[in-house]
């Protein structure tokens, strides 16, 4: 699966080895090493993903995202040092669907883009079930099936489990979450959520402490294994 | 008898009534700034503003404080008044146009502002009271140093004194008051964090005056000063509906001060007894209406002493039979405990004819006040009145000397001609003899000589024959005469030398006994303000006058460092004064040749090298100091500087210390910096000139890349590592609390660590019951990566680590064992020092010695602990515990 990616970063090295690493998976690479510079090239070259330096010399990283989500649903990466706690959790709440810390794996963003791009392509068509390794999700029957046996989950539970199989891979913040399933009333009760995570972790028979399923990024997020 | 107990008091239901159409005054009292009232009164605003009443603010300072004014944002803020004063415009409340926008509640922060020049009222307190009288409710701030009455006592536990103050009748006629409180400690740590406003008062005052035990004793005051108020609500309904007292509640303490008794050994039984009960009580003096114009009543010291010690003080004018009018009162003020001095002995017959008011209270509640409880104290002070016996000792003055010697020669004689018919003549010399050593010891010299010369020609007149004239016939009488001179100038002689070998002893006792009082103090005194109060307040007690310590600042000028009784300001003469005595070593002011009509006299403190400031002395009087009293001055301005150089010194002593600790881990950081960053460096840039070599294998290629990659992780988490201790080092570390569940913690520790922990046995005993604690995710996640990382480092592959977490109390305990070489004895504190680790040099394991830093770093700015030691089993290994706060329970649904 081919992609047209965009690379805003200003450090020629990492630009440099980063092209080597996508093009190895067969995608193409546009650079840009500026804000003003990338906001151009996404508007004249439509890429299917972008990965973004929060840390640019002529402009804020993410007032290049604000820039982008007026006009464009793109799925951005970030890329930012781990230092920055706040920038991170921003750059997610601004419309970011995920970050990798510098210094990163190269292996692990690699990762990250792929599953960028499958979970534009499911928005684009949603499916009816999901699979991932020997998790089946069907979401018209309502049914979870963990190696071949049924789990039985309330309406809540097998939202939130749905939620984080369709961005299978993807970082979903916590604020995210709550506000799409308990609605924008509740964006910041975030003691419902550890609930109904503890919950269905219970069912999903993962331990928080060793996780198979869902993961946590303390104090952002949670993110579930992609297969 | 009382006419009607049971109708209400008038006078008691005037409060009430004045209260009708008048807004409510609600205070907030806190003990000092920065304890959060103007937070809280905001609070209370919102909360009314969403029962539905209109909410304005008038003032409210928020001086910058986030929270503050987060509170602050969504109600409505009257502009200020803009007022032109001494060349700058500054702004006052609105009065007029609050009082027009006729709200349900006003706001006005700061009860004791003084207003400026130009405004209706002088006092922030007189707009509250015309705000209320609009029938508008107030809401207020107030610390307890600005009421009235506590002023006195404010500065005397604080040494500030403060100058804008509230009359004790406003806070009297709030509706409400709401204490505000907060442990002195988490105030201070609020000082230190900036979070407190404090007005432009030298940092000095300051410092002193947020002293753990001012706040402490100011916080103890606010308390009784919100009680007192609940109390005095309580008494008021009792007066306003006519109910009787003693009601059980709280059973007051009375003592009772009669006319002509010291009464203060009573006063102390009476304060006793209500701090043991923990009850308020009343002191009383009472003056007889006969007696009036007489001067001072004595109890007044008595009374002095009672307010002192925290009594509510008051005046009876009583008649001569005071009983059923005390019984009243006892009874009005809910008094269960009578205190009354003993009535001085008397002949039965005395008592009984002419009765005093006192022994007829006495009588009187012994009969009719069967409610209470009655204690008698004896009057110690009557046989022990002033200082101990010793003979009185005066200076010369010649022409009192001269009357002295002539009464004595005068009673002499008279004695002399009585017993002239039982005596032979020349024994009466014998006399005389006496009278003149009498005076020799009491007045000198002088005295003595006067008393000797005149005697000579009184004896001579009076008794040698032919009497009544100045001849002597006899040969042996006119012997006796000129013995009798000659003995009596030697024997006067001898006893006015000794008596000014005891005067001067005796001086001398006094000197030193006032030297080493003072250096006793002087050594306990801490630091430089203590030691400048100790100076101020004992200099003032043995001058029983005012003193006052002047000391450079941080600018070089001299400037007030402590007074008794407090003090903050002084006159242009007497700064000049204090200057020159200052810049030229020598002293000035009053009584001295420089500048002598400034109140003060100051005399300079020097130190080995350097001038540490000037001591300023007043008498009460104005007089001058006497020439031993200067000299016991000087000296004590010498102890003065002695200890202020001491405290100075080691100052300088503490903050080299602090230097050399900054310059130590300076050097530990370059050789740090030196040695772990070029290291890996190396490893990388050899592995990637290796990958260049032709003739590789996969083989060897994936192993000089693996290196590659392990070096910069280990280089990323080392500069990670200096990044997050210089984040801690600048005080920027925030916890962003949440409730954090440390199962899912230490999943996520795990998951980043994965890599370096795969060759380990990772067990994880925490209940996933276990309810959260309170933290920042994000870092105590570092945290637990931090000492998993070191445990792994330090652990042979294939070696188990434990992480636990247990509930203790309101708290968790969370611990990590390894089964490593262990900590080398001693050094259990030492791991969490900087730069430090196990084993030393090139051969030891790799890493920054700043992983357990960071985390000691962390964890205590959460309010926790982390410590190492042994592992529980006392295996080998090493055990870290850390405590951390539990997060509130009630937070899950």
């Amino acid at each position: 699966m081919s992609a047209r990616i965009l690379l805003i970063e200003d450090e020629t090295a990492i630009r440099r080895f980063l092209r080597v690493a996508l093009e190895s998976e067969g995608h193409d690479v546009l650079e840009a090493a500026s804000a003003r510079e990338g906001l151009a090239q996404a508007a004249r070259t439509a890429p299917d993903a972008v990965i973004l330096d929060l840390g640019l010399p002529d402009a804020d990283g993410l007032s290049v995202l604000q820039g982008l989500r007026g006009w464009s649903e793109v799925p951005v990466l970030v890329l930012s040092v781990r230092a920055d706690e706040a920038g991170k959790v921003q750059a997610l709440d601004a419309g970011a669907q995920d970050y990798v810390t510098k210094p990163f794996s190269t292996a692990e963003l690699l990762a990250r883009i792929r599953s960028l791009l499958r979970d534009r392509r499911s928005a684009e068509e949603p499916g009816a079930e999901i699979t991932l390794g020997p998790l089946r999700i069907d979401a018209a029957a309502h049914q979870v099936q963990l190696a071949g046996d049924p789990l039985s989950l309330t309406r809540r539970e097998f939202d939130l489990l749905w939620m984080l199989a369709r961005h299978a891979g993807r970082l979903l913040t916590q604020e995210m979450i709550l506000r799409s399933l308990w609605g924008e009333a509740h964006a910041e009760d975030t003691q419902y959520l550890r609930v109904y995570i503890r919950q269905l972790r219970a069912k999903l028979g993962d331990d928080a402490a060793n996780p198979r399923w869902i993961f946590t990024e303390p104090g952002i997020g949670y993110r579930m294994a992609s297969e | 008898m009382m006419p009607d107990r049971t109708r209400p008091d008038p006078e008691a239901l005037l409060p009430e009534a004045r209260r009708e159409g008048r807004g409510r005054l609600k205070v907030f009292l806190g003990a000092a700034p920065g304890v959060g009232k103007t937070y809280a009164m905001l609070e209370a605003a919102r909360r009314r503003r969403d029962e539905g009443a209109s909410v304005l603010i008038g003032v409210v300072e928020a001086h910058g404080r986030a929270e503050t004014e987060a509170l602050l944002r969504d109600l409505e803020v009257l502009p200020r008044q803009p007022f032109y004063h001494g060349g700058r415009i500054l702004h006052e409340m609105d009065l007029d146009a609050l009082i027009a926008a006729r709200p349900d509640l006003a706001l006005i922060d700061e009860l004791a502002h003084s207003n400026l020049s130009g405004t209706r009222h002088e006092k922030r307190w007189q707009d509250v009271e015309e705000v209320l009288a609009a029938g508008i409710d107030v809401f207020t701030t107030l610390n307890v140093q600005h009421v009235e009455t506590l002023n006195d006592t404010v500065a005397r536990i604080t040494g500030i004194r403060v100058r804008e103050t509230v009359p004790d009748r406003v806070l009297e006629e709030a509706h409400e008051i709401e204490l505000v409180d907060l442990p002195p400690d988490e105030l201070i740590a609020r000082l230190r964090a900036g979070k407190v406003y404090v007005q432009d008062q030298a940092a000095r005052a300051v410092a002193n005056f947020f002293a753990k035990g001012n706040l402490t004793a100011l916080r103890e005051l606010a308390m009784r000063t919100a009680a007192d108020r609940v109390d005095a609500q309580l008494r008021e309904h009792m007066a306003a509906h006519a109910i009787e007292g003693p009601w059980p509640t709280q059973e007051r303490v009375l003592v009772l001060l009669p006319d002509g008794i010291e009464g203060r050994d009573a006063v102390r039984i009476a304060k006793r007894a209500a701090d043991r009960a923990r009850v308020e009580w009343l002191a009383v003096g009472l003056t007889e209406l006969s007696r009036e114009g007489t001067g001072v009543p004595r109890p007044a010291q008595a009374l002095r002493l009672a307010q002192r010690l925290g009594a509510e003080v008051s005046q009876l004018q009583v008649d001569r039979d005071p009983g059923a009018e005390i019984l009243d009162y006892a009874r009005r003020h809910n008094v269960r405990r009578v205190v009354l001095p003993r009535p001085p002995p008397r002949p039965w017959a005395a008592r009984l004819l002419r009765p005093r008011a006192h022994e007829r209270l006495l009588r009187q509640l012994l009969r009719e006040g069967q409610d209470y409880e009655l204690t008698l104290v004896a009057d110690s002070a009557a046989p022990r009145r002033g200082p101990a016996r010793r003979p009185r000792l005066l200076p010369a003055d010649p022409l009192r000397d001269a009357g002295r010697a002539v009464l004595a020669v005068a009673l002499t004689s008279a004695l002399a001609l009585a017993i002239d018919r039982f005596l032979p003549v020349v024994s009466l010399s014998l006399l005389y003899m006496t009278a003149v050593v009498a005076m020799a010891a009491r007045l000198g010299l002088g005295a003595s000589v006067a008393t000797a010369a005149l005697s000579f020609f009184v004896y001579n007149f009076l008794f040698t024959r032919p009497r009544y004239t100045l001849e002597v016939w006899s040969q042996s009488e006119l012997l006796t005469l000129v013995l009798f001179l000659v003995a009596s100038i030697v024997t006067g002689n001898l006893a006015a030398r000794l008596r000014s070998r005891v005067i001067a002893q005796r001086a001398i006792a006094e000197r030193t006994s006032t030297l080493y009082d003072f250096s006793r103090k002087a050594a306990a005194a801490a630091s430089f303000d203590d030691v400048v109060w100790a100076a101020v307040s004992h200099v003032a007690a043995v001058l029983q006058g005012e003193a006052i310590l002047l000391a450079p600042d941080a600018e070089g000028r001299l400037a007030i460092a402590g007074a008794f009784p407090p003090e903050d300001r002084i006159g242009p003469r007497e700064l000049s004064a204090a200057r020159y005595a200052f810049d030229h070593g020598e002293a000035a002011g009053q009584g001295s040749g420089t500048l002598p009509a400034a109140r003060w006299l100051f005399l300079p403190l020097s130190g080995a090298d350097r001038r540490l400031g000037v001591l300023g002395i007043a008498t009460p009087d104005g007089r001058s100091a006497d020439p031993a009293e200067r000299r016991l001055l000087e000296a004590l301005a010498d102890q003065v500087a002695l200890a202020l150089e001491r405290i100075r010194l080691s100052e300088d002593l503490a903050q080299s210390r602090v230097a050399s600790e900054a310059e130590r881990l300076r050097s530990a950081l370059l050789s740090s910096v030196s040695h772990d960053l070029r290291t890996p460096l190396v490893s990388i840039l050899g592995a990637a000139e290796g990958l260049e070599l032709p003739g590789l294998g996969p083989e060897q290629r994936g192993a000089l890349t693996e290196v590659i990659r392990e070096e910069g992780e280990r280089l990323d988490r080392y500069i990670q590592n200096l990044l997050d201790m210089s984040r801690l080092g600048h005080g920027a570390l925030k916890p962003n609390r949440l409730p954090v569940d440390l199962r899912e913690l230490a999943g996520a520790a795990r998951h980043r660590l994965r890599g370096v922990l795969r060759p380990f046995h990772l067990e994880v005993q925490i209940d996933p019951r276990l309810p959260p604690v309170s933290g920042d995710p994000i870092l105590l996640e570092q945290v637990l990566v931090n000492i998993l990382d070191n445990a792994a480092k330090y652990s042979d592959p294939g070696a188990g680590i434990t992480l636990g977490a247990r509930v203790q109390g309101a708290r968790v305990a969370l611990w990590i064992e390894d089964h490593g070489p262990g900590l080398p004895p001693g050094s259990q504190e030492a791991v969490f020092d900087m730069f430090w680790r196990a084993e030393q040099g090139d051969g030891g394991r790799t890493g920054t010695g700043l992983g357990l830093a960071i985390c000691r770093g962390i964890v205590e700015a959460h309010g926790g602990s982390i410590r190492a030691g042994a592992r529980a089993d006392h295996g080998r290994g090493t055990r870290i515990t850390l405590d951390l706060p539990l997060s509130n329970p009630e937070a899950l649904p």
